[in-house]
């Protein structure tokens, strides 16, 4: 991520894209977990039933043109698969050993990602917002602007993330950790994981700073500070096996009841051998995959494709696939389009940057990511409103554009 | 996944194999697997189209055939090629014709807007890794209804651009008089109807134009449409089952997967034709700013684009709409089979001497042109090592160890850049500043971080260049 500084609100942009969109919601979205059954009522039986009916009438076989419609009926083709999706419960609530008041559950896909046509899926994608522990990660602009006032406070960051932008999870990124920020001490990242607990009642996620060892230590000590929780640690990687230090952390998960996310880029030869180390320590259902998400124009593309593969994989039956999916959405910051000034006729940036991470997002939503962790607050807002649409089938109103071609625009 | 896996074996079958060399291939078995990965095209056989091989042509067509049609808007260099889908999944193989957008204008737009706005549409140009992004139509909407005002809005259109165009207005009275100015241009008829196919299906005949078909939400009736309208004998046929981008989004997006779905998987060829998404209509919404209009046109534009939409209809011309939607429509169809790469290597900038800046960076391509580009508008004599990362990011390499100290270190001997300075200073992308104290070890030269994104090379020279040490 980057971003040059400085720098005031464009002139000119009187107004608030996010406020505007929050005008567009009459209808609330708080659907941070929908129940297959409650999904079921709302599908009309004939979108997902399969017709049979032949044509009804026959085209006759001669070339001779047709004085009539021919009228023949479409019928969907549907697919059965062997395999499915695993389901993946983050968060605990009293009962089953936490605080929190909701438990998210991902994954548990039978059909490729928003087939409603074939099979609704039980579960809809999550989203967690980032909060950052330190103020040393330069956050862009677009970013800034919406959070200003608790950049310091990760668990004020929280609140606002649930309150105001509708985050179904927080991911509390321990950057102070990191040895070259402030390398701030385990003992320290647990208490920020426990503020952030009392603030806010949704999953939390435990992001660490990217160093193998100092993460394996971090999520060590947070997963006992954090104990019955179930949390996602994120992440777990080959280098921390390599490292020997993978075992304490999964061990350490298992242990007081987490969820890890394990992470490999962009190869799923890697992520299938990192999956059958973890099998060792953990049950199947508290492994989460993090296949590595570029940004737009900066290689989306793999990402898209990978995962298509791995859910097609998964779908397929290979069982060290079936695991919901995480895309680290927020990475679309990386991308010099999402932030930087590159002159007038592509501003304004408070636009570009949202919508760059938005496009991310969708195009990774229709490959079959359970779980995204984003930024910009227009671009969560967008992509609850897309999830809710899509759960939404059989509500195109043909009037309403029959006469596109000729309208007033 | 069937049309992407055809075997060489059938295809060298059917060949001459007499290894002439004229496809540039050294033998008909290799010209064989090129066909069978979509990296050939029959017309590079000469022989193949001779009398005898009439047969063995019309079965390799057959074979080659791709489920999804290729149908040509426009003509000459600037006219665009739709669908010619191999495959429903671009993991599978690849996606080929990338998505045309066209921007809309109305006949009863002023003829200096009009002008304006189609030239607008036509010198829009993004430079991504060193290609250059463009928008490639316009769609002229009859908002006149009137056939002597879309007539001449249609010459003035012809008289601005050479680039394709779409006539669209359901009423094939206003169309007539606007295809006989225009047919020579090959322009696409929008749309027939469950009303007006006849009347449109002459028009498309007479005018030998490709010829839409327009049936929002109801596949049973575009189904039928597309079917009458081949048995018509109109060959050129684009799809429209509707773009919904409010409620009705879900609706939108499964109609097109059904229909790639048919046409694909299950060999369905009276829906083997190119799709056309309209996310215009996100501006009959009815939203109170511009903005939130051309925001839900943009992100829709984006699903029906990597879902199945061979071309689309758009209205918003602002950069920070069509941005997002070039760059993915490239990205998309780019060849997965095929890293974006760039030769590993030294590069040299300006005229470096023995006391310039040296850099390293990795050969994914579009980070090796950013930096390239950065480096170039610094104006800074420098070096800069790129290094074989598979075609991966900084970032990503680091994570999946495609990138490492030791490849860095390896770099600065075999590039042979420690003959070329004095100092042993190394900028780093800030994106590698966790290597930074192994590359020491291995190299024993001095670690500089630069900024973690290459747009900060020019500042960073200046304040840090030359080191202020030794």
């Amino acid at each position: 991520m980057g971003e040059e500084g400085k720098g005031k609100r464009t002139a000119g942009l009187p107004w608030d894209l996010l406020e505007m969109l929050s005008k567009l919601q009459e209808v609330e979205l708080e659907d941070v977990l929908i129940e297959a059954e409650e999904l079921e009522l709302d599908i009309q039986p004939s979108a997902i039933a399969m017709p049979t009916t032949a044509p009804l009438t026959l085209a006759s076989p001669e070339k001779v043109k047709p004085t009539e419609l021919i009228k023949v009926k479409f019928t969907p083709l549907l697919m059965e698969y062997p395999g499915r999706v695993l389901e993946v419960k983050l968060g605990a609530t009293k009962g089953d050993g936490g605080t929190r008041s909701k438990a998210v559950v991902v994954g548990g896909a039978t059909s490729p990602a928003f087939y409603t046509f074939e099979r609704p899926p039980p579960y809809v994608p999550a989203i967690s917002l980032d909060v950052f522990d330190t103020t040393e990660v330069p956050l862009p602009k677009a970013i800034r602007m919406h959070v200003e006032e608790v950049r310091d406070d990760p668990a004020e960051w929280a609140k606002l993330a649930v309150g105001k932008f509708g985050a179904d999870m927080v991911t509390v990124h321990l950057m102070s950790t990191d040895p070259l920020i402030e390398d701030a001490s385990p003992a320290k990242a647990a208490k920020t994981i426990e503020a952030v607990l009392q603030a806010v009642d949704v999953p939390i996620i435990v992001g660490g700073c990217g160093d193998p060892k100092k993460d394996a230590a971090v999520f060590e000590k947070v997963a006992e500070t954090a104990a019955g929780e179930r949390v996602l640690l994120s992440s777990v990687t080959l280098d921390m096996a390599e490292a020997g230090i993978l075992e304490g952390v999964a061990r350490a998960a298992e242990k007081h009841g987490h969820v890890v996310l394990a992470f490999t880029a962009l190869d799923l030869n890697l992520a299938r051998e990192l999956n059958r180390k973890l099998y060792d320590f953990l049950p199947k259902d508290s492994i989460i995959m993090d296949l590595t998400t570029a940004a737009l124009g900066y290689g989306l593309e793999y990402t898209f494709s990978i995962m298509e593969r791995a859910r097609m994989a998964a779908l397929m039956g290979d069982p060290e696939l079936q695991h919901p999916l995480l895309s680290g959405t927020t990475n679309t910051w990386a991308a010099r389009e999402a932030w930087l000034k590159m002159g007038p006729e592509w501003e304004p940036r408070e636009l570009r940057g949202p919508l760059w991470e938005t496009v991310t997002a969708v195009a990774l939503l229709l490959v079959g990511v359970d779980l995204f962790l984003m930024m910009h607050p227009a671009a969560v807002r967008t992509l609850k409103e897309t999830i809710k649409e899509f759960m939404n089938p059989s509500k195109a109103e043909s009037k309403k554009i029959m006469n596109w071609a000729s309208a007033e625009i | 996944m069937a049309k992407a896996e055809i075997s060489p074996i059938d295809i060298y079958k059917l060949l001459p194999r007499t290894n002439c060399g004229e496809c540039g291939e050294r033998t008909c078995m290799a010209f064989a697997t090129k066909l069978a990965s979509r990296e050939a095209r029959l017309k590079d056989c000469p022989p193949l189209l001779k009398p005898e091989f009439k047969e063995a042509h019309q079965k390799l067509w057959e074979m080659l055939k791709p489920p999804v049609k290729e149908i040509v808007i426009g003509v000459g260099e600037k006219a665009v090629r739709i669908g010619g889908k191999l495959v429903m999944y671009r993991h599978e193989l690849a996606y080929h014709n990338l998505t045309p957008i066209a921007l809309d204008v109305t006949d009863v737009t002023p003829e200096e807007a009009l002008v304006k706005r189609v030239k607008r549409v036509e010198n829009f140009v993004y430079t991504y890794i060193g290609r250059q992004l463009k928008l490639d139509a316009i769609a002229l909407r009859s908002a006149s209804n009137d056939a002597a005002i879309f007539k001449s809005a249609v010459e003035k259109v012809m008289e601005a651009t050479d680039l394709p165009f779409i006539l669209c207005s359901l009423n094939p009275e206003v169309m007539e008089p606007a295809l006989i100015a225009s047919h020579e241009r090959r322009p696409l008829i929008y749309a027939a109807t469950a009303e007006n196919w006849k009347d449109m299906a002459e028009l498309a005949l007479m005018y030998k134009c490709p010829l839409a078909v327009f049936a929002p939400d109801d596949l049973d009736l575009l189904k039928s449409l597309a079917k009458t309208l081949a048995e018509y004998g109109v060959e050129d046929l684009v799809l429209d089952p509707g773009t919904f981008t409010g409620n009705g989004v879900s609706d939108t997006i499964n109609n097109f997967t059904m229909i790639r779905r048919s046409a694909c998987k299950g060999k369905d060829e009276t829906l083997g034709y190119p799709l056309l998404g309209t996310p215009i209509t996100a501006w009959l919404e009815g939203e109170a700013k511009p903005e939130l209009n051309a925001w839900r046109e943009a992100y829709v534009a984006s699903m029906l684009m990597s879902r199945y939409a061979d071309l689309l209809i758009m209205h918003s011309l602002d950069g920070w709409v069509q941005l997002p939607l070039v760059v993915w429509r490239f990205n998309i169809y780019t060849d997965p089979r095929k890293p974006v790469a760039v030769e590993p290597g030294l590069r040299v900038f300006g005229k470096p001497d023995e006391t310039s800046p040296v850099m390293f960076t990795t050969n994914y391509a579009l980070t090796y042109f950013t930096v390239q580009s950065d480096i170039e508008s610094a104006g800074a004599d420098s070096y800069l090592m790129v290094i074989d990362t598979e075609g991966l990011s900084v970032q990503s390499a680091i994570a999946g160890r495609r990138l490492t100290s030791d490849m860095v270190a390896d770099a600065i001997k075999t590039t042979g850049v420690e003959q070329k300075v004095k100092h042993r200073h190394l900028i780093v992308p800030g994106m590698a500043a966790r290597l930074s104290g192994e590359i020491e070890d291995l190299s024993k030269w001095h670690v500089m971080v630069g900024p973690s994104d290459s747009s900060g090379i020019p500042k960073f020279l200046k304040q840090n260049w030359p080191p202020k040490e030794d």
